[in-house]
């Protein structure tokens, strides 16, 4: 398969091994911020391969994971009490709300459906011209067009029952947030390639150098993710600070411009709640005033209050990389992916979540 | 008075009416409803107009035949009874219907056992206004399933639910099968150094019917692997007896959670190696697409055995002799190392713990 399988060889994989071996002289804290590289990590198996004194920290940029309780009860209360189609991609359904999960209401009788593509929850409403149907836009900017492109597909043809509860976060403020922390233990990053597949690079020169920290743009398949580490560490060992991209294959140092437009046609960066993280200044989007009609927030005027968040999950530690998850008392205990106390135990690209069914509980270090 | 004259006329018409279960198709005989109403199930005569002129006279043979409240028959020797429910959706898919799919979800479950299945009983619980269209297409499959593995149905059941109450229709079968004199599957059978074999490309049953379903529709070529093993498992059986210890089809759950039920139930280590496990490049970019993992994903159609270390290149080499088996691969080794677990070598030569699911396989964001 071109394009895929050249970046599964070992033989590549394990010529970036070395020389990382090679390199590696000192101990270093490097983040993956993206949950798709957490997953990819884990799945392959490339900690266990490392050298021992790198230490991989996995990151807030699991979009489920850093959706506020608040939107989940919102999401409950649209499919309970409003009786809307509420659609959602896969992985939100497990999410606790304060009171229970999307999963546990569609068991209640709510009409809770599992969708691919926003555009297909546009043709649901077209379909079901007497129901309201809501898509729950979580993601970072990665899903953000198809989501606001869903809302001017429905403007466009005049569908007026779909509407969306939106829960965009956006990368560089988080990383901005992470960096700037007292406790932050990270030295260098690697940005998720497909955010920056539609946002360019540009955005984060500014933290390079306001943190003198480097940063690469980063793959996600094992090759993908051996040289973006290797990038890493060989400017950490060198004392530089560089943006540098891995993932040139696909991302353009501009980004995708339409993409971009879209986005912006529908939506606007606001201050955001992230999970187990708290509030970030400009961190999110929201559906723009002058497209009230398809924030679901607007139309069904929802007043769900925020509940605090279970106080045994130390998702917040573990997302800002000061704690690993099996640092937490309630790791594979109390909290698993079938009862999950906290967000980062539900999807797969949780880190608690990943690493649960990926790396070996039992053992003393992180995988086997 | 009028009803029971309509109900011997059926009778007699459909009786008239020839059908031959050696051509490949099978016309349906007239009758006189289009869809499946709550009648149907109600005991009276149109219960008996639907068994007669359908499930009767297409399932026929001796024992059931008698139209008794259930089947009565001698057997000798060791047996093995298993039962399964099939509520499939959608009804019909690339390679095959709910229907073929309950005689060889039951026929495979017994065969798994070690035993060669010979009478099913089985059971429709049908939401009323499904198509008899549809209701004979799932019959002539349920006979030519049963043929082909040698299998009768010997007692039965029709029950009709409220539209809404079921998703078309729901089958159970359940099966008696005669135990092979050479099989001793068990799971305190397996050891240290038994290999794990796999009878070949895993996933495609799970990826074909998400395929079909509203909302994810997809196109592919991948069909269901739906296929009755019993024959392949007898000469198995025959060839290397006790030397097969352990056998499972990788239906529900996918290859992982048979390889978890070895480890957990068995007290065992499992080590896999990823590169080993055949998945076609269709199947393996449609898991990448739906976010899912392929070892999860369902198959209708294949095993997996634990068997003797000395034996293993035998029997894979008659495995794959097998049309069943014609892509078998040596997927891992037994270990008596991290008991309770199963550890996959990833192709890039990282290691990783394989679980059970939680809950079902939700599709990963992005």
């Amino acid at each position: 398969m071109k394009y895929l399988s050249e970046y599964r060889d070992a033989d590549v994989v394990n010529k970036y091994l070395d020389e990382l071996h090679e390199i590696t002289t000192k101990p270093w804290t490097i983040m993956e911020v993206c949950g798709g590289q957490t997953h990819s990590l884990v799945k392959n198996g490339i900690i266990g391969l490392l050298p021992k004194n790198i230490t991989m920290v996995h990151g807030p940029g699991c979009p489920v994971c850093v959706t506020p309780l608040q939107l989940i009860d919102k999401a409950v209360y649209l499919a309970e009490v409003q009786k809307v189609i509420l659609c959602s991609y896969g992985d939100m359904l497990r999410v606790p709300g304060s009171k229970k999960s999307l999963l546990e209401a569609k068991a209640n009788g709510a009409d809770v459906r599992i969708l691919y593509s926003p555009l297909e929850a546009v043709k649901l409403a077209s379909e079901n011209p007497d129901k309201e149907v809501v898509f729950f836009a979580v993601g970072f900017e990665t899903t953000a067009p198809a989501n606001a492109l869903s809302v001017l597909h429905a403007q466009r043809q005049g569908i007026t029952n779909y509407s969306i509860l939106t829960s965009h976060v956006l990368v560089p403020p988080a990383i901005d947030a992470l960096a700037s922390d007292e406790a932050n233990v990270v030295q260098g990053f690697l940005a998720a390639g497909h955010v920056c597949t539609i946002m360019g690079i540009s955005e984060y020169y500014p933290l390079v150098e306001k943190y003198k920290m480097p940063i690469v743009v980063t793959g996600f398949e094992p090759v993908d993710l051996m040289q973006g580490i290797t990038m890493l560490i060989k400017q950490l060992e060198n004392g530089e600070y560089k943006l540098q991209n891995q993932y040139s294959r696909v991302v353009q140092p501009e980004g995708n411009k339409d993409a971009r437009s879209v986005i912006e046609q529908v939506f606007e960066v606001r201050e955001r709640e992230w999970r187990g993280i708290g509030t970030i200044p400009i961190s999110g989007y929201e559906v723009k005033p002058e497209m009230k009609n398809f924030d679901a927030n607007v139309k069904f005027n929802i007043q769900i209050e925020a509940q605090p968040n279970n106080n045994e999950c130390i998702a917040g530690e573990i997302l800002r990389g000061i704690k690993k998850p099996m640092e937490c008392p309630q790791f594979g205990k109390k909290c698993t992916p079938l009862h999950p106390i906290g967000a980062p135990m539900v999807s797969s690209e949780g880190a608690c979540a990943a690493y649960y069914h990926f790396a070996n509980i039992n053992a003393e270090h992180e995988t086997v | 008075m009028q009803n029971t004259k309509l109900y011997k006329n059926n009778l007699y018409k459909v009786m008239s009416n020839s059908i031959s279960f050696s051509s490949l198709s099978c016309p349906m005989p007239k009758f006189d409803f289009d869809t499946i109403n709550m009648g149907h199930g109600s005991g009276g005569i149109l219960t008996h107009q639907l068994l007669n002129s359908g499930v009767f006279s297409i399932l026929q043979n001796d024992m059931l035949n008698q139209k008794h409240d259930g089947a009565i028959f001698t057997a000798n020797g060791k047996l093995a009874f298993s039962t399964d429910s099939y509520v499939i959706h959608p009804l019909f898919f690339p390679g095959g219907n709910i229907g073929e799919l309950a005689v060889n979800g039951t026929v495979n479950d017994l065969a798994m056992c070690g035993a060669m299945a010979k009478y099913l009983s089985l059971s429709f619980i049908i939401e009323e206004g499904l198509a008899m269209k549809e209701f004979w297409e799932i019959l002539v499959s349920i006979k030519k399933a049963c043929d082909k593995a040698n299998v009768q149905v010997v007692t039965g059941d029709t029950k009709v639910v409220e539209k809404g109450k079921g998703d078309k229709i729901f089958i159970n079968t359940s099966g008696i099968g005669i135990m092979h004199p050479h099989a001793n599957i068990a799971l305190s059978n397996i050891k240290e150094g038994d290999a794990v074999i796999l009878s070949g490309y895993i996933a495609d049953h799970g990826v074909c019917i998400m395929s079909k379903r509203e909302g994810l529709e997809f196109e592919t070529d991948v069909k269901s692997d739906t296929v009755n093993l019993n024959f392949t498992i007898e000469h198995l059986l025959n060839e290397f007896g006790n030397e097969i210890h352990f056998l499972r089809d990788a239906t529900r759950g996918g290859v992982a959670s048979v390889l978890n039920e070895i480890a957990k139930d068995g007290n065992l280590g499992v080590d896999i190696l990823e590169k080993e496990i055949p998945v076609k490049p269709q199947v393996s970019g449609a898991c990448e697409m739906l976010g899912l993992d392929p070892l999860y994903v369902a198959n209708e159609g294949k095993f997996m055995m634990v068997v003797d270390a000395a034996k293993t290149q035998d029997v894979l080499n008659a495995l794959r002799k097998d049309t069943n088996g014609t892509d078998a691969t040596i997927i891992g080794h037994i270990t008596k190392e991290h008991i309770g677990q199963v550890i996959l070598q990833s192709r890039i030569g990282g290691k990783r713990v394989v679980n059970m699911l939680p809950g079902e396989q939700l599709p990963r964001i992005c």
